[in-house]
């Protein structure tokens, strides 16, 4: 099944290694194999409540009331949580590295954004007791009307989707709403080419699917502080993250993980930490809260759907001389992670060959569906589909062996890529050379003899003259952060007095405990 | 009505670590008086084996057998930061760092060594076994037990070692888009052979040969582990899978695997692989990582592929029979091409 090239770039390395190279057995394998591996739900703590959520039936609607009167009776409940309890109840995953506006609420309050948010958390005895309450909660939902497609998101008329982004569009260095690329003249490169092909490209959403679904258990520890076993994909980014929207100093928390049952990039978003340590803070008994399958595939944040359209130039000997890229990723209510795959998206374009002509244009839009966020591949595998389709249909339109097609276009050492960095350490020839072996594809001797070592850099090393757009005004930072979630909700009830929660720890100073992960990150570095 | 066999092909590359970098890991190594290494992080290990490929690298670096060196991972008050286990970065970042703190505790353990053997730090070699020895002298050698013993309870030395990898982070430029992404790139070429039902629509895969570059396979078995995992993975999101089928109309979405589909067993197909190594300059022994990108070119590749079999181009995924059987319609039949 796989074989090991060492023959290939033998010159490059040191093979003389003792244990890197060998298959050695995974260290937790026995663990894995024997079902004895502990996962965070293998934490069965004494006393443990379980939280549950409402999740809107709307995609878009304003609440007008939410009455939990009959929901405090019910058998078992222990506490009922709503947004004006989380003391921090707005937050932006990657304010952690200071990109982007707080512009998501851990419980939604006056509005909500997709079918499936959050609302109102229950905090009961067990899993059938907090279902039974929160068919007893009441909200009075006004619908709105939704947005679900991109480039309709985009029209002037479009519903505002997040007031934190009124154009429905994330702000890139305070002044666009797409991040550009720019390489060479494209518009003189279609007027050169032989032949032009414009084509239009869709992704749906993809659900990561793991085993095990997103899931945490928060109990009370000694000295105040708070131990949780979590799912994360990604510890101290979940840690602080709580410590932001729960207002605490970092040091509050214990966090333990580290066996995840598939994550694939779904267990960033830190779904169910915030709300499970709240319910432990305000009740002073552990707390289980884990997305059920429903959950985790329609309202877990999935792999956000794409719209690509690609425009290439292409001369009759295979050449391509350039390449016009336009792409909308759908985040959906939220903007969670997908801000930053599109500047990834356009480091990546335009894919892995030398064209002197580039363009891109890449929008991350809000539309009323659940949030999309990281999945393997992140901005890059719907763009891969795009531009390899891309070259099969250009391959076929000048008559050459889709093969033969990429080794020609292929980037080389030396050569200059598109976010202008020199390409280094290529390999993309010799993998196309030894596939076309593996499937006995017949390649001319001349291409078997192509390499990423040699005939690189030169001209194609060079940036050609690229004319820019002129540059707007950058105004007094035009959207300014939003308090819409923050607004206390309607509720028609005061609540009953809750049991006696231990005093959960809160900071006087008014910042967040959470560390940021660097001081020289902002918008506008990124 | 006849079934139909086409061959499709992607190349692909993938950064390594997070976009623009900015991305540090931290990890601590250390020994206990018996000589047997903890290597402390905060890292996830999803499956993928993140804490047996930081195990390796650490015992290659130590100059210890693998069996001495634990992993531990995943804990907030023992492991150091670590930025989290995404974007391809756990071998290339995690890998980086434990070998620096790995370095920096072998510097303590050679010179606990040479303190007792009476010789310079820098005469001593490692044998991978469990022993020090002075260079072209093999008699002359001490376990590391041994060592591990005489620093902690006679020279009082700690032997551990401190690491972090950062890239640091890159500006974007607002108007060109100019910026250093990642350091280091893997590759990736697929051959995909599918068979079209041209009556129900339906994509059978047949074979699969791909050649994957990856700096390095620092564990030949895990990497084939990513390799077939993330083959099926994209055969899974070229044929089958959404929870949206309508998109952007979200109605009908799947709520459990009965209703979201994915490749069983009679559903996959062969896959030869070749993979191909050619070291990057700053990973660990050249590392790059397989994680991500392997799932990548199947999707182009099947899609490709559909196009040889029966002519029709699927440009919107997931390429669901419904989808292939009515642009078939459209064309007014199948129209195979060229064989290949």
């Amino acid at each position: 099944m796989l074989e090991l090239r060492k023959d290939i770039f033998a010159d490059e390395r040191d093979d003389n290694l003792k244990e890197i190279g060998k298959g050695t057995q995974r260290q937790d394998m026995l663990g894995h194999v024997t079902g004895t591996s502990t996962y965070f739900d293998d934490h069965k703590l004494q006393g443990m409540l379980h939280l549950k959520v409402l999740r809107s039936p709307h995609a878009h609607a304003r609440l007008r009331r939410i009455d939990t009167m009959e929901a405090e009776r019910s058998p078992g409940v222990r506490r009922i949580i709503r947004g004006a309890d989380v003391p921090r109840n707005l937050n932006t995953l990657l304010s952690l590295i200071n990109f982007g506006k707080d512009d998501e609420p851990s419980l939604a309050v006056d509005k909500v954004r997709y079918k499936g948010e959050p609302i109102v958390a229950i905090v009961a005895d067990s899993p059938r007791e907090a279902f039974e309450a929160m068919a007893k909660l009441r909200v009075d939902y006004e619908p709105l009307p939704a947005v679900f497609d991109v480039e309709e998101a985009l029209k002037p008329s479009a519903p505002v989707v997040n007031e934190t982004y009124p154009k429905n569009t994330f702000v890139y260095h305070d002044v666009y709403d797409h991040q550009k690329l720019r390489f060479g003249d494209v518009e003189r490169g279609f007027a050169e080419a032989d032949h032009v092909l414009e084509q239009r490209y869709q992704m749906s959403p993809i659900e990561h699917a793991p085993t095990e679904t997103n899931g945490s258990i928060a109990a009370p520890d000694t000295n105040g502080r708070y131990v949780v076993y979590t799912s994360t994909q990604a510890l101290f980014f979940s840690l602080d993250t709580c410590a932001k929207i729960l207002d605490v100093p970092s040091n509050t928390f214990h966090f333990i993980g580290g066996t995840v049952g598939g994550g694939f990039g779904g267990k960033v978003d830190t779904l169910t930490e915030p709300l499970a340590i709240l319910g432990a803070m305000l009740t002073g008994r552990p707390v289980r809260y884990q997305l059920g399958r429903e959950e985790e595939m329609q309202f877990g944040s999935p792999r956000g759907a794409e719209r690509i359209y690609i425009k290439d130039g292409v001369m009759r000997d295979g050449r391509i001389v350039a390449r016009k890229i336009r792409a909308y990723f759908d985040s959906g209510a939220y903007t969670r992670l997908s801000s930053y795959a599109v500047v990834k998206c356009v480091a990546h374009l335009p894919g892995p060959y030398t064209i002197p002509n580039v363009h891109g244009d890449v929008y991350c839009v809000f539309t009323n569906r659940t949030p999309a966020t990281a999945m393997r591949g992140f901005g890059v595998t719907a763009m891969d589909f795009a531009l390899e389709c891309q070259m099969d249909k250009l391959a076929h339109l000048v008559g050459i062996d889709p093969m033969e097609f990429r080794i020609l276009n292929a980037y080389r050492d030396g050569d200059m890529k598109a976010h202008r960095r020199e390409a280094k350490n290529t390999a993309l020839i010799e993998c196309v050379q030894v596939a076309a072996e593996k499937a006995k594809w017949p390649l001319r001797e001349e291409m078997k003899r192509m390499s990423s070592r040699k005939d690189g850099g030169g001209s194609r090393a060079a940036i050609s003259p690229t004319p820019l757009e002129p540059v707007p005004q950058r105004a007094a930072v035009s959207q300014q952060r939003t308090t819409y979630d923050r607004a206390p909700a309607a509720i028609v009830q005061p609540p009953p007095p809750a049991p006696t929660p231990p005093p959960s720890p809160r900071p006087q100073a008014p910042s967040h405990g959470a560390t940021r992960f660097s001081s020289v990150f902002g918008t506008r570095r990124r | 009505m006849a079934k139909h066999r086409g061959r499709g092909i992607a190349s692909i590359n993938y950064p390594i670590g997070m976009n623009l970098g900015g991305d540090p890991s931290q990890a601590l190594v250390h020994s206990n008086p018996s000589g047997k290494f903890t290597v402390s992080l905060s890292s996830i290990d999803l499956g993928q084996g993140m804490k047996s490929v930081t195990r390796q690298i650490c015992a290659e670096t130590l100059g210890v057998p693998v069996e001495d060196v634990y992993v531990d991972t995943a804990d907030s008050d023992t492991g150091p930061h670590c930025m989290g286990s995404f974007a391809s970065r756990g071998t290339h970042r995690v890998g980086n760092a434990v070998m620096a703190a790995a370095k920096e505790a072998r510097g303590v353990m050679m010179e606990a060594a040479a303190e007792e053997l009476e010789v310079n730090a820098a005469d001593l070699e490692t044998d991978g076994r469990g022993n020090i020895h002075v260079k072209g002298a093999p008699h002359r050698s001490i376990s590391t037990k041994d060592v591990a013993i005489a620093a902690q309870f006679k020279q009082g030395k700690t032997i551990s070692g401190r690491g972090i990898f950062l890239v640091p982070l890159s500006e974007v430029n607002p108007e060109t888009g100019e910026m250093s992404p990642a350091t280091c790139y893997a590759h990736a070429c697929l051959v995909a052979e599918v068979e079209v039902d041209d009556e129900t629509g339906e994509v059978a895969m047949v074979r699969m040969d791909s050649a994957y570059e990856l700096g390095r396979a620092l564990n030949p078995r895990l990497v084939e582990q990513q390799l077939v995992g993330g083959a099926w993975m994209g055969i899974s999101h070229a044929l089958f899978e959404t929870p949206e089928p309508y998109y952007p109309d979200p109605a009908h979405g799947p709520r459990d695997f009965v209703e979201y589909l994915m490749p069983g067993p009679g559903d996959i197909c062969p896959h030869d692989i070749a993979v191909l190594e050619r070291p990057a300059a700053d990973g660990p022994f050249g590392a790059k990582g397989p994680g991500e990108m392997c799932a990548n070119p199947v999707l182009p590749a099947v899609a490709n592929a559909i196009f040889n079999a029966v002519g029709v181009r699927m440009d919107e995924l997931p390429i669901t029979p419904e989808k292939v059987l009515r642009a078939i319609k459209a064309q007014g039949g199948a129209r195979p091409q060229a064989r290949r």
